[in-house]
């Protein structure tokens, strides 16, 4: 299992809580409210009974045989891409918007980049009666906008970030700004492994979900066994944790993929931004840098602080692909297993098809975060005349 | 721990002590025009300057001080280049810098606060490092001799305000609002609220920022406050006009202060 996070809300030296006065006592009301409700089993059966009634739970296990013999692997999908909603997401918001009810709380804000988030977010606040605003950067809300639609018709509000680099990054500093004006009655749902302590905690506890599924299911298809290697794309990095939380404790490789623009892990070193302490694409005088990548749900500088600290013990690997790998992936993955990808997830795709002669006769788990019908538009215009 | 009475400190309290009411205005670092602005707030009746160094994500600014940190880093501002450019502004009274806890934590601690006191600072302000972070940075910068100013926000039960002013220096930055920097039309009551109880529990300066937004809302707030951080409403006239506009406001809040 992994470890949790130590009273100040760090893993080894990452995470933390670095948010104004104003928000301390939210976070500690939220850590104390959250406690609480995980010892509390009325509260799990009711998460139980949605993520299995409304969500679709468990989600399936799928063996690539053509890709799989193809690349000379043995390649197994955990498909979160058939969760209600499209991706992995809905397993956290619902855990965390029944949270909000129960602590009292009337409206939700979030910060959503590719639009699965916030969709998640305005689906849970509308089935459970809450009000919802989601915080977007301009440009992803021009890239993602059949999502934009999508959280409309669900009843949320969508609020263009403008702000920065108008992307992930600015879209969680305006729903933070949002917070810090509405703490009283506003709960601040966070798409990701990130933010303040206790959110990596709280959300890697609702993702776990995945890990443990995954491992039943590759245990009662390997006769018992683990995979060799677990891969997933890392942003923030929710559904990379959500899948290892199943293996850490085995042999398995665990492999969370970066974009090449947004290389957190990779490209950069510690520092200080949205709560929390962790690897951050930052230049000489600790400004944020901007991310850049294809996928608007990775296009994020930083990356949630427990992946931090698994890169610093050795425990996980962060490689990172580039755009072209990734657009190569995508047309891959749909041609050969007829599965269109999120174009986040087309990330460990590409790095499995890049490594794949390193890796011959193994088996790969790969966690299929999201569908891809989202970014059929932005693929469109790419391969515009190629297809 | 030292607790010595710092030069901020002992300052604000030799003014309070002569029935003066504080005003502190908040000024960008490496914004155009800004350390005519600095001059020109202080020859007309600043009592201490707070210079921001910009940075790339000020979760606690709203819309004119994001702008004015957009404006000054695209102008190629840096925490060095402003506070290189401080070490020629000598303007007799003390300089404060605020500043987001990234900008600390990537120079490392030790070297911000002795950059901080080689450019003649006397105080910092870092709105997103809590009490419950603050050991490591406090450590330093009391051995510098660089006195940390803390926040109390509306939202802390009373329990919390006693800590956060036992680990503050300088003067207790009490927030007026639940909300981000900006001006509003009118002084919310939580900030009468939260100074009335900090000036219960505390000798040291109590001042009202955030929401702060005109001459008139600084007198209000003086009425139990000792004294106003004002940001946006600076700011706005730096940004519209020029560091004159400046001075003619801070000389307008004296004056209303002046007369409470």
């Amino acid at each position: 299992m992994l470890q949790d996070p130590s009273l100040d809300g760090r893993f080894g030296e990452f995470g933390g809580r670095f948010v104004p006065e104003t928000l301390v006592p939210a976070c500690q009301e939220l850590e104390s409210a959250f406690r609480d409700a995980w010892a509390d089993p009325s509260f799990r059966k009711e998460l139980d009974d949605l993520l299995r009634d409304y969500a679709g739970r468990p989600s399936i296990l799928t063996e690539c045989h053509n890709l799989g013999k193809q690349l000379g692997i043995r390649l197994l999908l955990k498909r979160e891409d058939l969760n209600h909603t499209g991706s992995h997401k809905i397993n956290s918001v619902l855990g965390q918007v029944l949270l909000a009810k129960r602590m009292g709380k009337k409206r939700i804000v979030a910060e959503t980049g590719a639009g699965q988030h916030g969709v998640a977010s305005a689906t849970a606040a509308a089935l459970l009666g809450l009000s919802c605003k989601v915080y977007m950067g301009e440009i992803d809300v021009q890239r993602q906008a059949l999502n934009v639609f999508r959280m409309k018709l669900l009843g949320a509000e969508v609020v263009p970030a403008v702000s920065g680099s108008r992307t992930l990054k600015d879209a969680v500093n305006e729903a933070m700004r949002d917070w810090v004006a509405t703490v009283e009655d506003t709960y601040y749902a966070i798409g990701s492994v990130m933010g303040p302590h206790p959110y990596p905690w709280m959300v890697r506890t609702f993702q776990s979900v995945i890990g443990q599924e995954a491992s039943e299911q590759c245990h009662s298809l390997l006769d018992g066994k683990d995979p060799d290697v677990v891969v997933a794309a890392v942003g923030g990095g929710s559904n990379a944790i959500g899948i290892f939380s199943g293996f850490v404790d085995t042999k398995a490789r665990l492999v969370g993929v970066e974009p090449a623009g947004g290389a957190a892990v990779g490209k950069g070193m510690p520092g200080v931004v949205h709560g929390m302490r962790s690897y951050l694409m930052q230049d000489e005088h600790g400004q944020v840098q901007e991310a850049q990548s294809i996928s608007a749900g990775l296009d994020y500088p930083g990356v949630g602080p427990e992946h931090s600290y698994l890169a610093s013990i050795g425990r996980a690997e962060y490689p990172s692909v580039n755009d072209q790998e990734v657009i190569s992936a995508f047309q891959v993955m749909s041609r050969s297993e007829g599965i269109i990808p999120a174009l986040e997830c087309a990330h460990p795709m590409a790095w499995i098809i890049r490594e794949a002669p390193k890796m011959q006769g193994q088996t790969v788990l790969m966690n299929l975060s999201g569908r891809g019908d989202k970014d059929v538009a932005q693929m469109m215009e790419i391969l515009d005349g190629q297809i | 721990m030292s607790t010595d009475i710092g030069t901020l400190e002992a300052y604000l309290r030799k003014k309070r002590s002569e029935g003066h009411k504080l005003v502190v205005p908040y000024i960008t670092g490496g914004f155009k025009g800004w350390t005519d602005a600095i001059r020109a707030a202080a020859a007309n009746g600043a009592d201490a300057i707070e210079i921001g160094i910009p940075f790339s994500d000020p979760v606690m600014d709203g819309p004119t001080i994001q702008h004015a940190s957009e404006t000054a880093l695209h102008g190629g501002a840096t925490p060095i280049s402003i506070l290189h450019e401080l070490r020629s502004v000598d303007v007799g009274i003390p300089l404060a810098v605020m500043c987001y806890y990234n900008t600390v934590h990537h120079a490392g601690h030790e070297r911000f606060a002795n950059s901080l006191r080689e450019a003649g600072v006397c105080a910092a302000i870092v709105p997103d490092l809590p009490l419950e972070e603050s050991g490591l940075w406090c450590a330093a910068a009391d051995a510098s001799g660089i006195e940390t100013v803390m926040l109390a926000a509306p939202t802390a039960p009373d329990d919390r305000l006693p800590r956060i002013i036992d680990r503050c220096r300088g003067f207790v930055y009490a927030v007026g609002l639940l909300g981000v920097t900006g001006e509003r039309d009118t002084l919310a009551t939580s900030a009468l609220t939260l100074a009335k109880r900090l000036k219960a529990i505390t000798e040291m300066p109590v001042l009202i920022g955030v929401g702060v937004s005109d001459a008139q809302q600084a007198a209000e707030a003086c009425t139990i406050a000792d004294g106003v951080v004002q940001g946006a409403s600076v700011m706005r006239r730096l940004i519209e006009e020029d560091a004159d506009a400046v001075g003619e406001y801070i000389a307008e809040v004296r004056k209303a202060v002046d007369q409470c």
